[in-house]
């Protein structure tokens, strides 16, 4: 499964088609999006709202966060740390972590 | 039974009575303390990795019976700490309670554990009382090697040496120690041999000491004698910045490992020279806190706990499993705090599942970011995600992520300070 990451910039479809039939592999952990979430709440916050510069999460739509983390990839997007951090997830990974945080509301 | 198993029974008792009379109002709280309970988990030790622990096996774990054993009242944070040292922030702005993790049901112990018994399963405190558990989570931090360095036990046990690497009240002594030196004086700090607690740490506070002294005390001077060959973390950044903004004040020395201590404190002892200073601050060499040492997981070196990394558990103990700094890290994983609230995060998952008999996540993955100051404004950070390599069963950094600041930055400095204000609510609440 890691083994399918790609290094590069990668295409937005391909990221919206993947997952799908992973999410129901039953060797998959059925809290995968959660944990993988979970890395990202240090800065983001424990539901995805975030304190301070650091920009919430929770309640956006999948497809904003999924084409903002392919542009810090690719480097469309600037970003002081983003850029570095989204190379190391697979997509499947992020498609599951963006999920988890449109489903969250976007106020505690 | 215990007192504590006492008073749990009449706390569940009261909560079940409140929960007839609320109806189906305290659904969410229902769903989290009524029923019976899946186990019961005693947190050592309430810093980064044991504070995440508890918390998350409260908001993840449903019913699981959590405690969390901590010595002091408060936890002081030591990222961010060395602001304090500069001037630049005071200790309050880094200390936070605990009331966060007692309002989501985890029981609170101030107090010292002062043995474990992994075959009955419990660990027994400073004041005799003893807590039963089915999975124990140690946290411990590290401890000092202060026997390495002729007379810094001495000179750390009277206060005439401070080594500021946990913060409290050591933060605060420095702090005055560096207040109370006249302008003209001189500042030596020494950095031990890697590995130590947080890579980038003292060469932030080498920053953090002479921005205090380029505006407060501009005569004076800041050695740093670092026991390693070079800069161990964001060493351009570093080099840059103490070039850049500390010229003329603070000196680098490489190769300059510690060997004595001596006159009261004030002369540091290296391989071929001796260095006088007003001000000696030493951060000895470092292991695995005493209590995994006394817990019997330290089976790496002498000096670190290793762990299976899909559970953190300890390899030396079953059901015992061991968070942060204390544990021997995998392939280019830091000791930081940010490191240990994710591995807590990753163990409190897997406790879960194991106390519930189910696998756990086969494919977990950690990342860290450090943030350091370079000036009372500007940072430069370094980040890292890791993916755990089945095979290799360790984590090891995905080539081609991470790495650090283009060049020190404020826009960085307002995210540092942020970091620090959410990994603290994400820890405690």
């Amino acid at each position: 499964m890691i083994g399918s990451r790609v290094r590069g910039a990668w295409p937005l479809s391909l990221a919206l088609l993947a997952g799908a039939s992973w999410a129901q592999d039953p060797k998959v952990d059925p809290h995968l999006a959660r944990n993988l979430a979970a890395t990202c709440a240090n800065c983001h916050g424990t539901a995805g709202v975030a304190k301070g510069e650091m920009k919430t999460l929770a309640g956006r739509k999948e497809d904003e966060l999924l084409k903002l983390l392919a542009d810090f990839r690719s480097g469309a997007q600037p970003a002081t740390i983003m850029h570095q951090i989204a190379k190391g997830y697979s997509e499947e990974q992020l498609k599951l972590v963006v999920k988890h945080f449109a489903a969250l509301p976007a106020k505690p | 039974m215990t007192t504590h198993q006492q008073s749990e029974l009449q706390r569940r008792q009261l909560l079940l009575g409140g929960l007839a009379l609320a109806g189906m109002g305290l659904a969410g709280c229902a769903s989290m303390s009524a029923g019976p309970s899946i186990g019961r988990v005693v947190v050592v030790g309430g810093g980064f990795g044991g504070a995440t622990a508890a918390r998350y096996l409260r908001l993840w774990g449903g019913n699981v019976d959590v405690t969390l054993v901590e010595r002091q009242a408060s936890f002081v944070s030591c990222p961010i700490s060395n602001l304090v040292l500069g001037g630049h922030k005071q200790i309050a702005d880094i200390t936070r309670g605990y009331e966060g993790l007692k309002a989501l049901g985890v029981k609170l112990v101030q107090g010292e554990v002062v043995a474990i018994d992994p075959v009955a399963k419990s660990v027994r405190l400073a004041d005799g009382s003893a807590l039963a558990y089915d999975r124990l989570v140690l946290s411990p931090g590290i401890d000092f090697m202060s026997d390495q360095v002729g007379g810094l036990q001495a000179a750390l046990a009277s206060g005439q040496v401070l080594h500021s690497w946990k913060a409290g009240p050591q933060t605060v002594a420095l702090r005055k120690q560096l207040t109370d030196m006249a302008d003209g004086g001189v500042v030596a700090m020494s950095i031990p041999k890697a590995p130590y607690r947080c890579p980038p740490g003292p060469y932030e506070r080498a920053c953090m000491i002479a921005s205090y002294l380029k505006t407060a005390k501009p005569k004076s001077k800041l050695l740093v004698l670092d026991a390693n060959p070079e800069i161990q973390s964001k060493k351009a950044l570093f080099e840059k910045a103490f070039k850049q903004h500390y010229e003329g004040i603070l000196e680098y020395r490489p190769n300059a490992e510690l060997k004595e201590v001596a006159n009261a404190g004030k002369l540091a002892r290296l391989e071929f020279e001796d260095v006088k200073a007003d001000v000696l601050n030493v951060i000895p060499p470092q292991r695995a806190a005493d209590l995994a040492l006394k817990a019997g997981v330290v089976n790496i070196n002498q000096r670190w706990a290793g762990v299976h990394w899909l559970s953190m558990e300890s390899t030396a103990l079953p059901g015992v499993h061991v968070l942060g700094d204390s544990t021997f890290p995998g392939p280019g994983m830091p000791k930081s705090g940010h490191m240990a609230n994710q591995q807590a995060k990753l163990a409190a998952a897997a406790i879960i599942q194991l106390l519930k008999g189910e696998a756990v996540n086969a494919t977990p993955v950690l990342m860290n970011t450090c943030y350091s100051f370079v000036t009372a404004r500007d940072v430069v950070h370094v980040a890292s995600v890791h993916q755990y390599d089945a095979a290799a069963k360790t984590f090891k950094p995905v080539p081609g992520s991470g790495g650090v600041s283009a060049a020190a930055n404020q826009v960085e400095g307002r995210y540092a300070l942020s970091w620090a204000d959410n990994i603290w609510t994400d820890m405690l609440g």
